[in-house]
């Protein structure tokens, strides 16, 4: 592991109170994941850009700096309750309401296609291997909201590089647990289920791609894709497919779900971009989550923000068509 | 006609109509409050939008609904129509004004809007149909317009609801069971006045036939 992520987002005093003793513990436990050589440190209160940070323009740092003003991690009451998991309905507060039926131990997980070491893997087995870190994460929904997250994953490519990609391989596929005694949502067919994604090999590979075992110090809530879901933060969240129970490494691009039910609104790549508008919205501001009924909406940014990480992977793509 | 419908229709021209025009400042003051003290999720302007915009259509529907009522039933609830009506118009403009000034705020981008994303395009033209309604629906402006033209403009509404109803099923993705659910009960709404045969009596209070 030579990359090491460098997070941009700050806690800053302002955190609700309802999340304060949370943070607590997230300080705590990043201190002590710093301590052990993990890829966060803790200074002054604050979660530091302790990272090795390479030079960044003077404009991606200008607007970082104010989209950062606007950036205390979400209160984990709404990262909990706001949820879209169709397969526990279509309400926002259904996932939170539904889930806690789906049995999520043993979770095993079947990693298949072109790879060395295809089988099917305990989730526990997975973690006893593979080193975990915390993530603080901005997550932008196509709807137009956005959350920022402290997640706790392991990076897919050291999945990858454990089972061993195939040089044919160009896609990762992704499926959802299909389970409708536990997921009443996928008794209504909103989309072919199960639910199912598709990232580029690249794209799967970028040490931004986390698999996500944990969020605010905790292990994954049912509702937030438990035991196991995918974290592509420059995506739109519909991406970061949740209670992932088979990984494909395929040579054509995967279908996916929501591009199967609207094409022209939801493109293979969703990644985050205020130029492109979603057909029905525009995609130019977000409202962050948790500030209450008078929260501005503020500037989305491209790729999320992560565009000084990502952009690289798009160079010479036509953005407007391959959205 | 069945007797406890007689009583009922006697006990409703009884009673006024204008306590009803508290239903919407009610519902609008209910919602807002519930958005204003953080009870209403962690996006309370979304639930606010989409609240008072189910709550139009309710209203909307229920408006629709008293014709059918008298002609299949013989229940007589037309004396609450106009502020019914009125109601669904204020709600909705609520739910507009929700919109337009706490949700995106920016006049530029209210107009991208409902020019370019044709669910709201296609609820912007709902509520401008409704202005005309709301503004006849005093007896001085029936009389000045007379009856016939009255009647013709008002049927404004059915183009409203349909309209309404389609701006809601846009709006949510994929079909979703709750907007089709309000299609459904617009299309049984329309379909009831249809020329057919009443199913317990005749035109309410008149020609009082053995009950069904």
């Amino acid at each position: 592991m030579t990359w090491r992520f460098r997070t941009d987002l700050t806690e800053r005093d302002v955190t609700p109170e309802e999340v304060y003793r949370d943070r607590r513990r997230i300080m705590k436990m990043l201190a002590g994941a710093a301590a052990t050589g993990g890829a966060m440190a803790l200074a002054r209160g604050r979660i530091a850009r302790a990272m090795s940070r390479s030079e960044l323009p003077e404009e991606t740092q200008a607007k970082e700096t104010a989209q950062n003003a606007l950036s205390p991690i979400t209160p984990y009451e709404a990262a909990t309750t706001y949820n879209n998991f169709y397969e526990f309905g279509l309400n926002k507060s259904d996932p939170a309401r539904r889930a806690g039926r789906l049995t999520i131990a043993p979770w095993q997980v079947r990693i298949d296609g072109l790879v060395d070491k295809p089988g099917t893997y305990d989730l526990n087995d997975i973690l006893k291997r593979l080193p975990q870190e915390e993530r603080i994460y901005r997550f932008r929904c196509v709807e137009g909201w956005s959350m920022v997250l402290p997640w706790r994953g392991f990076m897919l490519k050291d999945l990858l590089a454990w089972v061993g990609v195939k040089p044919q391989a160009r896609f990762v596929a992704f499926e959802t647990l299909y389970r409708p005694s536990e997921m009443p949502g996928q008794k209504y067919p909103l989309l072919k289920w199960p639910y199912r994604e598709g990232l580029r090999l690249d794209e799967a590979l970028h040490p931004l791609t986390l698999m996500a075992t944990g969020m605010y110090g905790k292990p994954l809530p049912k509702q937030n894709g438990a035991p196991l879901r995918l974290v592509v933060p420059w995506k739109y969240g519909f991406k970061s497919i949740k209670s992932v129970v088979r990984i494909s490494l395929v040579k054509e691009q995967p279908v996916t779900s929501w591009n199967m039910a609207a094409p022209d609104e939801y493109g293979f790549y969703a990644n985050v971009n205020p130029h492109v508008d979603h057909p029905r919205w525009s995609q130019a501001t977000e409202r962050r989550l948790g500030g209450g009924l008078f929260a501005p909406r503020i500037p989305t940014l491209m790729f999320n923000g992560y565009e000084k990480e990502v952009a690289r992977l798009y160079e010479g793509m036509d953005l407007r068509r391959f959205f | 006609m069945i007797p406890p419908i007689r009583q009922l229709n006697r006990l409703v021209a009884r009673m006024p109509a204008w306590p009803l025009y508290a239903l919407a400042p009610a519902i609008i003051g209910y919602h807002f409050w519930l958005a204003l003290n953080g009870m209403s999720g962690p996006n309370p302007v979304n639930t606010l939008e989409r609240d008072l915009g189910r709550a139009a259509l309710q209203l909307l529907l229920l408006t629709l609904a008293l014709t059918p009522l008298r002609r299949l039933f013989g229940i007589n609830l037309l004396r609450f129509r106009r502020a019914l009506g009125l109601s669904a118009f204020f709600v909705a403009l609520a739910h507009l004004l929700a919109w337009a000034v706490i949700d995106v705020a920016s006049f530029s981008r209210i107009f991208a809007d409902i020019a370019r994303r044709p669910y709201i395009t296609i609820g912007m033209a709902a509520f401008l149909a409704m202005v005309p309604l709301a503004l006849t629906s005093t007896q001085s402006a029936m009389r000045r317009l007379g009856a016939k033209r009255w009647r013709r403009l008002h049927r404004l509404v059915y183009a409203i609801a349909l309209l309404a109803v389609v701006h809601f099923i846009m709006v949510r993705k994929g079909w979703q069971p709750e907007p089709l659910m309000y299609l459904f009960i617009l299309l049984l709404l329309l379909a009831a006045r249809l020329p057919f045969p009443p199913i317990f009596s005749g035109e309410a209070g008149e020609g009082a036939k053995k009950s069904a």
